[in-house]
Parts: structure tokens; C-alpha cells; sequence
């Protein structure tokens, strides 16, 4: 195939864009069939065309093995130094992305016609779910920085919007508001990232620009420590985005929007927008395995932090959103341990199995008329058969039980993370003539400018480098223990799930029960084909054969390259294969466990165990009280702060002191000076024998 | 006959010798004669003509952009007439790239502030075309003056109106609000009075910018006259610690004056210093630089933390024009190409949208006869179409990309950040202090990004969401067609300047440029010299190219 489908990108943006439009501004005055047409003709059309770019890129990697996909719209922003365009890139990464969100995308447009076909706001949900779309869109089919930046913040406000889309219930309104500012802080590091950004690319932040200038060792600006600033600040903005320590507390309560919100925006696809970041900007971070180091920590952490609230939570979303942010912490782990490929592949398969788990839990709730209570399920299995067998294969896959999806892809980030170094010689070398150029500042501060003794001190610094370089290769085996951990938590509290709602006896009341019904076609449909993919997904990265086989990880090498060179892998088919019996025992544990007690619906020895150790289970219950100690830390201080600067600078100091302060000075002398005038004479006279006095003392 | 600066540019632009300019700045004027001429017993034809006035004062000011050529840096499109002979003052009017988005913007607003006008002024109409009009005239004249005694004239013209405006429509406590408004206006006016007659002095007989800015001025004089001047303008601003007659005018005025005030009126006070203060006295700004970059930050950082404990929807809208003009005034004291353009994009962006935030909460007041955010709540469900322009300007107001507030804001960061880090990693003895400076300026900024969604997110969500608790708001109807189609023409602006701000920002490239060509070696040398050795010296270069290539 030789045709060029650059052109096609714009249209594959525009189009849900269209829809939202439409729906947007006529959509209260259409009927609910026309709305869903519309809106899921557009995502379905913009689906096919990505499936064209698909198969055009394929065609042209032939030829050109690194070939991408270039479209500029116009200038956006222009002004001394700085450009901007609005321009598309579709390499192999944005691929794979177009493909995860207009394919899941769609999905989840045709399952809200079932899901909320009951709710008068129909108009108003599917404009927001289409400039969503367009939203994500432009984050990855970005061209440059400031382009995903638009993306960016543009899907930050659609789920603002939606989180919020109940907006008569202000706990909804609130957690909106709350996904908001949270993301918002995040930017603001993203943003500075990109200022920081601009002065290396001078003014622009084009990829391609800044994948050469990255690679260019001669750079003026070459310096580890700003390396390391520009990736931390990049990662904040990720860890805004992909609700990472110390930022993911908006995430589990951004469950307040509709349930195919959550599966489509808190589980695929927004929420990775920061794994698709930092594999994206690859060439940047892998120059910088301190930041990386730092990532891949706080990555795991999350992981771990979130699989174990997730232990206890008795709300069926809340279960799948902690479950989110901790499998956001493997692709997390997965990038900054440069397994990038991993990364982005696990994010693939969790936007195919937790959306199928979103969905499957959506699909429950619409059946119990809205009860979210795993205590209130059980023994659906019978009652729900469809919705039970998609949920059962997607909580395996998230298990990662082999062959299913969420097997592969974990397994690849736990083995690299082990495996994987950085290749401290070829960054050393980047950084050679920042080396010298400290260097030659230390030499010359000892006034004895004479070369040996400067390749000495260059020799100096660059060791220090490198052993601090070294020095971080313990955090891998740290990290690796916790995501093996947090692999254990995450396949017990899936099953606990599984178990509590769809196995045992019913344990809500039977008007509900009678009244439940499978999904109806359109969430059906939904659910079985994310259910299938979540099955076979992961096929297409597979290790066997020293990944002969494994589409995924070639399909990315062009995209990759660079960070992949900065690295040094030493993967043995021993390793390989012994992880794989490893994770697969942890799993299987996992499950055994949950199957053990909670089978038969709640548990003695669950309840048993929370009573004996309640310190630990309130802890969890309660998501360690973060929200507690953001609320008495931030929150209140802020507001207490804000009004005391209000009332005492605002209005003592500023409006009373310094403003009115000297009218009332001026009216005070006015007032003293009209006494001088009272028109009594006894006074006058006073004063005069006063003055007298005063003279003759001075005088005599 | 002495050949002015502005008969150069007159010849240059070939308009024929027609005064443009001057015509664009009587015509408000002419419509408010006529309006003066008819009877006060009748609102509708004030209305009307106030309107029809100002529509076609934006139409002439449509010619005059089409007439203006973005290639060049400098005033275009100049009138110039002998004014008063005997102490030489000219009457000279001049266009270029800084004033021509303030222009449009005043022409653009003046006719939709008529429109919204129409119920929230109830009495006195005849009085209010003619305030209204007249102040028209007065922004336009501020604007288009490149003589220094025509524009204090034009200056303290808009005064009056603007005082009669609160003081006549206002609300309660209007007295004590236009009071402090003008005794702080013309306290700061009255310095830069004084300023004027000095230099004025010294050129021996001319009020003209350009003679004022020929002038060469001691240290300690350039020090004094950039106090007087940018002290007026400052409090137009305001700038932090100046600003709190602003909250109490806003809240005072009616809508129409809040429109006119947060649109343009302010904006008079960036431009001043853009236009007039440092051009006339770059090094003394180089000298005050750290001390206004730091007003500025505090400005924002301070008028986003009062915005956010605010109970008047319409006090916290002042606030955040607090914080908002603090990001222009960051920009203007950077003074780089980025930066610059970012200020002036931003001013007319702030224009747009506090002004609809203004009309807004103005359709609010008219329905319910209060502003308080607890009076509100859940009122999205009563007023879905209000609720939805009322939550687009607020994603323009808080910097939303593909907003217009994003690409003003976006490169003023730009260019601040530029300024603080831009090749100064490695050179650390180069200018450290103000680069420092800058940097930590920029960074406490930042928060403003943050600050901004909070305040506003806030507000919109105690006065839109929730359950509706007051019983006074289950009555309440939404937008009717005039508020609609209102509303709609400023959304328009507000996705236009975001999705395609590049036309927006050509109109003031070229001047920009020409301002920082000569203004920015000369702060620089001032208060970071090494960094302007520097700049000089990669300038060199490129600039001797030009020289060949001109040759």
C-alpha cells in the first residue's frame, strides 16, 4: 500500500468535534435516536479512519521502516522566538494510541445508549463524551508539546464536566471540581517543563525538533541537573494526569460520573495520558536515570499504596478505581524503568480489561437500580449471565493469569524492570562537554589552568556521574518486590470482587433482585467484544522465542529508539521464563485466597481479621485519611489564610492604613487647624500670652 | 513649515490628508450632541441612538483596521493640526500596533455594553447615552493621542462620565465608591500633570512624544518623572498595593459601567506604561524592574487568594482582574518580544472575558436583585443556557487552551520564563541577580494557573450546582434572546482569539518589535548589564547582516 493518509488525521479529530458541536448546540431540541447517531457515527467514522492510518503506516514501513505520518493545519501561535502549529504526528505510538481510544472510544459511546437512555441529559452527556474524544485526540495525535498540552488540559475539562455531569447532587459538582484542580497542579509542571523545553528547542517544541536536539550531545544547554529538572517537572504533570502519589486523590472520586465516563476516561484512556507522555518524550527521560529512578519509585508505591485500599473498599467502582491507579502505577514503573513498549502495552490491555470491568460493573449497577454495595450482590452469576462471563474474563486478565491479556503485558514490565539498566557509558558521553565545562569552572577557580590536571577533574566528574548512576540500581530490585506485591493484591481484591457480586447467595433485597436484567444489546455488545479482547490482547506481545513473535515491541522501536539505546537489557530465557512461573504463582495465590474466603459471599475470617487488626483495616477503609490530611494541610490553610490576608492586608493595612489613612490624617490636621480659628477670643488670648512666654524664654 | 513627525507618516500612508483618527474619536461625541439636543422623556430613542452611535463609531474603527498596515512598526495613519499656537500643543493622532486591539476592543465592547444596558439602566437614559458616549470618546482620544497634552486632556475626560456613571446607577454605598475612584484616579493624574509640564519645560515649547522621548534626562530625573507617570498609571491598573478602589467601584457601578471599567478603562493604565512611561524613561524602569515584577506577582498570587473568599460574585470578578492584570503587568516588565505580545493579546483577552463575566453576573442581579453566592445554588437547572456561557468564560477566564485566556497568559509565561532562563544555566555569573529574580517571580506565578481554577471553580459550583436550597430561585427564567445573542458574539471572540489568535497577534508584531528594539537594550544596560553585553554582542552580528542586506 503506498497511499498517504496524512490528510485523513485532521478529519479524524474534527469529527467527534463536529458532534459535539451539534449535539452541543441544536442537541435539546433533537430526538434521542438522532443524538446517538450522531455522536456514535462520528467516534465509529473516526474509528475506521484510524484503522486506514493503521494499515497505511504498516504499508509504509516497508519502505521506510521509521516512516510516520505529518499533517499541519495552521500556525497557531506565533510571536518572536516562539511558534506553534496546530499539527498532527501519527508515528507508531500515536497508532496505537488512535486506535485504544477511538476503538474503546466507540465502544463505550454504543454502551451509553443502553446505559443512560433512561436520563434526560442525553444531549448534554454524548457533546461532552464526543469533545472528549476530540480531546484525546489532539493529545495524541499531537505534533508537538504544546499540542498535547491542548489535549492535555482540553481532557482535563471534559472530565470535569462529566465527573460533575449529576450536578444537582453537589458531592458530584464537588469531585469534579476536585479532578480539576488537582490536574491543574499538575499542569502547572507540565507547563514549566515546557517553558524549560523552549529554551532548548529555542522556541519550538516540535518532537522531531526535540528528539534531535536531544540526541545532539553538542547542545549549549546540556546539563544533567536540567535534565533532571525538565523530566521531574514533565512527571508531575503525569502524576496529575495519571493519579500518581502524591496527586491521585482526585481519581477514586471521579467515580461520581456516569459509569461509562469511568471506564472510558478514569480507566483507558485519559488517565494513561501520562504513560503516553513520558514514553513519548523517551528520548528526554532516558537521559536522566536519576529522574527515572524517581519515577519508576513513586510508581510503585502507587502501586502498592492503591492495590492494598483496594483490599477493603466495599464499593464496586471504588474497588476498580484503586485498582486503576495502582495498575497506573505499573505502567508507571513500566516507563521509568525504560520499558517503555511494556508500558504502553499494558496500557493498551488495561483499556481493554478495566473497560470491560467498568462496564461490567455499570452494567450491574443499571441492573440493581443503582446499589454500588458489594455487600448488598452476590449470586449474580445466574441472574446476569453475560455481564458475569465478560466481568469473570476481564478480572483474570487483570489478574494476569496466562494467556490472557493482563498476563503478558505484566509480565514484561516485571521482567524488565529487573533487567534493564541504563547504559551509563552512552549518557556519560552526552553529557562529555558539560563534564568539561565543570571541569574547567573547579580548575580554573585553583588558578592553575594546565591540561592534565583538567582531564583529571573532567575524568572526576564524569565518575561521579556515572557511580551515581550505578549507585541506583538497587531501587529496581525495590521496585520489582513491590509491584510483585501489589501483582498479589491485585489478583485477591479482583476476585473478592468477582466473588461478593456474582458468586454465593443474593444479598439485597427481592424487589431488586426480581427487576434485574442482563445488559441489553448495546452494553452487551460493548462487553464482549472488550471481554474477547481482553482475552486475546496480549498475543501480540509475546515473549517466547527472544520476542520473536512480539508485534508490539517492534511495531514501537521506531518511536523508541533513542530511549531504548540509552539502555542495556541482559534478558536470559531463565529470567524470562522464571518470572513468568513466578507471576503466574503469585496470581494463582491470589485468587486461591479470595476463592477461600469469600466464595460463599462475606466472610468470618475476613471479618475476623479486620477486627483483630482494626488499626490496619480502619487505615485502609479509610484510603490511609490522605483526604483527611489534604483537607487540614492545604484546604483549610489556604481558605484561613486567604481571609485573614483579606481582612488584615486587604482591608487594615492596604484599604484603611495606606488608603484612607492619610484622608483621615488630613481631616484630623482640618480639625485641629479649625480650632485654631473658633472664633473665641479667650483662646486667641491664651495663645497669644503663650507665644510671649515662649519668646521671651528663647529670647532671655 | 516644520515638518512633524506625524506629517511623515501621513505622507507615508497616503490617507490623503482626511483625518481618520479624529473623526473615529468625535463620532461618540457628535451621536451624544444629538442626544443632549432630544428630550429626556424618551428612553428609546436614547437607546437607539446610543446604540446606532457606537455601532457606527465600530464601523469607522473596521476602515481604520483595514486601513492599518501590520507591517509597520511605527504610528500610522497620524492627523495633525496646530491646536493651541500660542503654548504649542498640537493635535496629534497616531495608530500603531499597541493602541489598534485597545481601540478595537473599546468600539467592540461600547455597543454590546448598549445592548446590555437596555434593562439593567432604568431611568435617566438620555443621561446615561450621553456618559456613556462620552466616555466612549474619551478611551478613543486616550488611546489615539501622541501628544502628551491632548492625551491628558482625553485622559481626564473619561474620568467624569465613568464618576457620573457609578455615582448615578450605582448601588448603595455609590457615594464613598466613586469618591475614593476619583480622588485615587486624579490624585495619580495629577502627578503625571505635573510630569508633563516639566518635560514640557524642556523641550521648550512641545507636548509631542516623540520630543519627549528625545529628551536626555539626568538619572535622578528619568528616576522622578517614571515615578510620577507610572504611578498614574499603576492605579488605573491597579497594581498592588493600589487596587482597592477597584473592588469597591465594581461593585457599585451598574453593569454597564463594571463592562466598560474591567474592559478598557484599566487597560488605559498598561497601556500608559507601554506607550508613554517607559518609552520616555527606559532606565528608570530598568531601576524599578524587580520592584514592579514583584508588585506584579503579588498581584496575582493576592488577588487570586482575595477573589477566592469573596461572598460577592461581583467583588470576587474584581479581584480576579486583579490577578488577571497582574499577568500583564509581568509581561510588560519582562519586556521581551514574547512577552510583550502575550500583555497586549492579554489585555484585550481580559477585555472580553471579565466583561461577559460582568454582563453575566449583571443578568443575574437584574433577575434576582442580589449577588451574593449564598443566595444561589443549583440554579443550572433553572438556567442551563446561562449556566453554559457562564462556565465557557470561565474556561477563558482561568487560561483553557483554545480559550483566548490560554494564549495570552501561555506566552507571557513564555516570554518570563525565557527572560529567567534562556542560556543562563551554565553562565551563572551573567546577570544572576535579575535572573533570579525573574525566576522566582515567575514560579510564585505559576500559582496563580491554580489559584485562578480554584476561586472560579468554586463560585460556579456553589451558584450553579447542587440542589436549589432558595425557594426564590425555582422562579427564575433563562436567558432571553437579547442576553443570548449577547453572549453568544463574545463566546465567538473568545473561541476566535483561542483556535486562531494569529491575526490577533500580527497586529501587534511589528510594533512590538519597533518598541523593543530601542527600549530593551536601554532597561537592560540598567538592570542587568552583563545581560545586555551579551545580547549586544549576538545582536551585532544579525543586525550588520540587516544593515548589508538593506544596503
Amino acid at each position: 500500500m503506498t497511499y498517504n493518509p496524512s490528510a485523513l488525521l485532521p478529519v479524524i479529530v474534527l469529527l467527534p468535534l463536529l458532534g459535539a458541536l451539534f449535539n452541543g448546540l441544536l442537541g435539546s431540541r433533537l430526538s434521542r435516536q438522532t443524538v446517538y447517531a450522531i455522536s456514535n457515527t462520528t467516534v465509529l467514522a473516526s474509528f475506521l479512519l484510524s484503522v486506514m492510518v493503521f494499515l497505511g503506516l504498516r504499508g509504509a514501513m516497508v519502505t521506510a521502516p521509521d516512516a510516520a505520518f505529518r499533517y499541519t493545519l495552521y500556525e497557531w501561535i506565533a510571536a518572536g522566538s516562539y511558534k506553534f502549529e496546530i499539527a498532527f504526528l501519527a508515528d507508531q505510538l500515536s497508532a496505537v494510541m488512535l486506535l485504544v481510544v477511538t476503538g474503546v472510544g466507540f465502544l463505550v459511546h454504543l454502551y451509553s445508549t443502553g446505559y443512560m437512555h433512561e436520563d434526560p441529559g442525553y444531549a448534554r452527556y454524548f457533546s461532552y463524551l464526543n469533545l472528549f474524544i476530540f480531546s484525546m485526540l489532539m493529545l495524541v495525535l499531537g505534533k508537538n508539546l504544546a499540542m498535547l498540552f491542548i489535549g492535555w488540559e482540553g481532557v482535563g475539562a471534559c472530565s470535569y464536566l462529566l465527573i460533575g455531569f449529576w450536578f444537582k447532587d453537589m458531592d458530584k459538582a464537588a469531585a469534579g471540581q476536585k479532578a480539576f484542580i488537582v490536574n491543574r497542579i499538575g499542569d502547572v509542571g507540565f507547563l514549566a517543563a515546557m517553558m524549560l523545553l523552549l529554551a532548548y528547542g529555542n522556541g519550538s517544541v516540535d518532537f522531531d525538533h526535540l528528539r534531535v536536539v536531544f540526541s545532539d550531545s553538542a547542545h549549549m544547554l546540556d546539563h544533567a541537573p536540567t535534565v533532571t529538572l525538565i523530566a521531574l517537572l514533565l512527571f508531575v504533570g503525569a502524576a496529575g494526569k495519571s493519579a500518581q502519589i502524591p496527586l491521585y486523590i482526585w481519581l477514586p472520586d471521579a467515580m461520581a460520573g456516569p459509569t461509562p465516563v469511568s471506564a472510558l476516561i478514569h480507566a483507558a484512556t485519559m488517565v494513561t495520558a501520562g504513560v503516553y507522555m513520558i514514553a513519548r518524550m523517551n528520548f528526554l527521560f532516558a537521559l536522566t536515570p536519576h529522574a527515572m529512578t524517581v519515577v519508576m519509585m513513586v510508581g510503585a508505591t502507587t502501586a502498592l499504596v492503591a492495590a492494598s485500599i483496594g483490599l477493603v473498599q466495599n464499593d464496586i467502582k471504588k474497588v476498580l478505581a484503586y485498582s486503576t491507579v495502582s495498575q497506573l502505577g505499573f505502567m508507571i514503573v513500566a516507563v521509568g524503568a525504560g520499558a517503555y513498549a511494556a508500558g504502553v502495552f499494558h496500557l493498551m490491555t488495561h483499556a481493554f480489561f478495566k473497560g470491560a470491568l467498568f462496564l461490567g460493573a455499570g452494567a450491574v449497577i443499571h441492573a440493581l437500580h443503582h446499589e454500588q454495595d458489594i455487600r448488598k450482590m452476590g449470586g449474580l452469576k445466574k441472574k446476569l449471565p453475560i455481564i458475569h462471563w465478560t466481568f469473570l474474563i476481564s478480572c483474570i486478565a487483570i489478574a494476569g493469569l496466562p494467556p490472557l491479556a493482563g498476563f503478558f503485558s505484566k509480565d514484561a514490565i516485571l521482567a524488565e524492570t529487573l533487567a534493564f539498566r541504563p547504559n551509563t557509558e552512552k549518557i556519560a558521553t552526552y553529557y562529555g562537554e558539560s563534564f568539561e565545562r565543570q571541569a574547567r569552572v573547579k580548575v580554573m577557580a585553583d588558578k592553575a589552568p594546565d591540561q592534565a590536571k583538567l582531564a583529571v577533574a573532567v575524568k572526576a566528574e564524569r565518575d561521579a556521574y556515572v557511580k551515581s548512576v550505578e549507585d541506583l540500581a538497587i531501587w529496581r530490585k525495590v521496585a520489582f518486590a513491590l509491584c510483585l506485591l501489589a501483582a498479589f493484591m491485585t489478583a485477591f481484591y479482583m476476585f473478592r470482587l468477582y466473588f461478593l457480586t456474582f458468586s454465593g447467595d443474593y444479598r439485597g433485597d427481592h424487589h431488586t433482585w426480581d427487576h434485574a436484567h442482563d445488559a441489553p444489546w448495546p452494553m452487551a455488545t460493548a462487553l464482549v467484544l472488550l471481554a474477547f479482547l481482553s482475552f486475546v490482547g496480549g498475543w501480540v506481545g509475546t515473549p517466547f522465542f527472544h520476542n520473536q513473535f512480539n508485534f508490539f515491541f517492534h511495531w514501537l522501536e521506531p518511536v523508541l529508539a533513542r530511549g531504548e539505546e540509552l539502555l542495556d537489557g541482559h534478558m536470559t530465557p531463565a529470567l524470562e521464563y522464571g518470572l513468568m512461573a513466578a507471576s503466574t504463582v503469585v496470581a494463582a495465590l491470589g485468587v486461591t485466597l479470595a476463592w477461600w474466603m469469600y466464595r460463599k459471599g462475606p466472610s468470618e475470617l475476613g471479618a475476623n481479621l479486620a477486627n483483630r487488626m482494626s488499626f490496619i483495616y480502619d487505615a485502609l477503609l479509610n484510603k490511609y485519611y490522605v483526604d483527611e490530611f489534604y483537607d487540614r494541610v492545604v484546604v483549610r490553610p489556604l481558605r484561613a489564610v486567604s481571609q485573614a490576608a483579606f481582612q488584615v492586608i486587604d482591608r487594615i493595612i492596604v484599604d484603611l492604613v495606606m488608603v484612607r489613612g492619610p484622608g483621615y490624617v488630613l481631616l484630623g490636621v482640618s480639625h485641629a487647624g479649625r480650632l485654631l480659628q473658633n472664633g473665641e477670643v479667650q483662646t486667641y488670648l491664651v495663645g497669644v500670652v503663650l507665644g510671649i512666654a515662649l519668646l521671651a524664654y528663647y529670647l532671655v | 513649515m516644520e515638518t512633524t513627525f506625524a506629517q511623515a507618516w501621513l505622507e507615508l500612508n497616503g490617507v490623503g490628508g482626511f483625518p481618520l483618527l479624529t473623526l473615529l474619536t468625535a463620532l461618540p461625541l457628535v451621536f451624544a450632541a444629538i442626544s443632549l439636543m432630544l428630550p429626556g422623556d424618551q428612553p428609546g430613542a436614547h437607546k437607539a441612538l446610543g446604540f446606532a452611535g457606537s455601532i457606527v463609531t465600530f464601523l469607522v474603527s473596521m476602515v481604520v483596521w483595514s486601513r492599518f498596515d501590520t507591517g509597520l512598526g511605527h504610528m500610522q495613519l497620524a492627523d495633525d493640526f496646530a491646536w493651541i499656537p500660542g503654548i504649542g500643543a498640537r493635535w496629534t493622532m497616531a495608530v500603531d500596533g499597541l493602541s489598534l486591539p485597545l481601540v478595537l476592543l473599546t468600539t467592540f465592547l461600547t455597543p454590546l455594553v448598549f445592548v446590555g444596558a437596555w434593562s439593567a439602566i432604568d431611568k435617566r437614559w438620555k443621561e446615561f447615552t450621553i456618559a456613556m458616549l462620552v466616555l466612549e470618546t474619551g478611551m478613543l482620544g486616550s488611546l489615539l493621542a501622541v501628544d502628551l497634552l491632548v492625551f491628558y486632556v482625553f485622559w481626564e475626560i473619561m474620568l467624569v462620565p465613568m464618576y457620573l456613571i457609578i455615582g448615578l446607577w450605582g448601588g448603595k454605598a455609590r457615594i464613598y465608591a466613586t469618591l475614593k475612584f476619583f480622588i485615587y484616579t486624579m490624585f495619580g493624574s495629577l502627578l503625571m500633570l505635573v510630569g508633563i509640564l516639566y518635560l514640557y519645560g524642556k523641550t521648550g515649547g512641545s507636548f509631542s512624544l516623540r520630543e519627549f522621548a528625545a529628551l536626555h534626562l539626568t538619572d535622578k530625573e528619568q528616576l522622578w518623572l517614571f515615578g510620577a507617570f507610572a504611578l498614574a498609571f499603576l492605579i488605573k491598573v491597579p497594581v498592588f498595593p493600589f487596587h482597592t478602589w477597584l473592588p469597591d467601584a465594581h461593585t457599585e457601578a451598574p453593569t454597564p459601567g463594571s463592562v466598560i471599567l474591567a474592559g478598557v478603562l484599566l487597560k488605559l493604565g498598561t497601556y500608559g506604561l507601554l506607550r508613554f512611561a517607559i518609552p520616555m524613561f527606559p532606565a528608570a524602569m530598568g531601576t524599578f524592574s524587580p520592584l514592579l515584577l514583584s508588585l506584579a506577582v503579588i498581584g496575582i498570587v493576592f488577588g487570586a487568594m482575595m477573589a477566592y473568599v469573596q461572598t460577592d460574585v461581583k467583588r470576587l470578578v474584581a479581584y480576579s482582574s486583579v490577578s488577571h492584570l497582574g499577568f500583564v503587568m509581568l509581561g510588560i516588565v519582562i519586556y521581551n518580544e514574547e512577552a510583550l505580545q502575550g500583555a497586549v493579546l492579554q489585555m484585550v483577552n481580559h477585555g472580553l472575558s471579565t466583561g461577559a463575566l460582568f454582563l453575566l453576573v449583571g443578568f443575574l442581579y437584574e433577575r434576582r436583585h442580589t449577588r451574593e453566592i449564598a443566595d444561589f445554588g443549583g440554579i443550572a437547572k433553572r438556567m442551563p443556557v446561562y449556566a453554559a456561557f457562564f462556565v465557557f468564560v470561565t474556561m477563558s477566564s482561568i487560561a483553557l487552551p483554545l480559550t483566548n485566556g490560554f494564549v495570552g497568559e501561555f506566552l507571557i509565561f513564555g516570554g518570563s520564563f525565557k527572560e529567567g532562563i534562556h542560556s543562563a544555566m551554565l553562565q551563572p555569573e551573567t546577570g544572576i541577580a535579575w535572573r533570579t529574580t525573574v525566576l522566582v517571580g515567575v514560579s510564585i506565578a505559576t500559582s496563580g494557573i491554580v489559584l485562578g481554577a480554584i476561586y472560579m471553580l468554586s463560585m460556579v459550583r456553589r451558584v450553579f450546582f447542587g440542589a436549589i436550597g432558595k425557594p426564590e430561585n425555582e422562579a427564575l427564567h433563562d436567558l432571553t434572546l437579547r442576553e443570548k445573542l449577547l453572549m453568544s458574539v463574545l463566546a465567538v471572540m473568545i473561541a476566535w482569539i483561542g483556535l486562531v489568535p494569529g491575526g490577533f497577534l500580527k497586529v501587534s508584531e511589528a510594533t512590538v518589535h519597533a518598541m523593543v528594539q530601542p527600549n530593551r537594550p536601554a532597561i537592560l544596560q540598567v538592570r542587568s548589564p552583563l545581560d545586555y553585553q551579551r545580547e549586544q554582542s549576538r545582536r551585532a552580528p544579525a543586525q550588520a547582516a540587516e544593515e548589508a542586506k538593506a544596503e
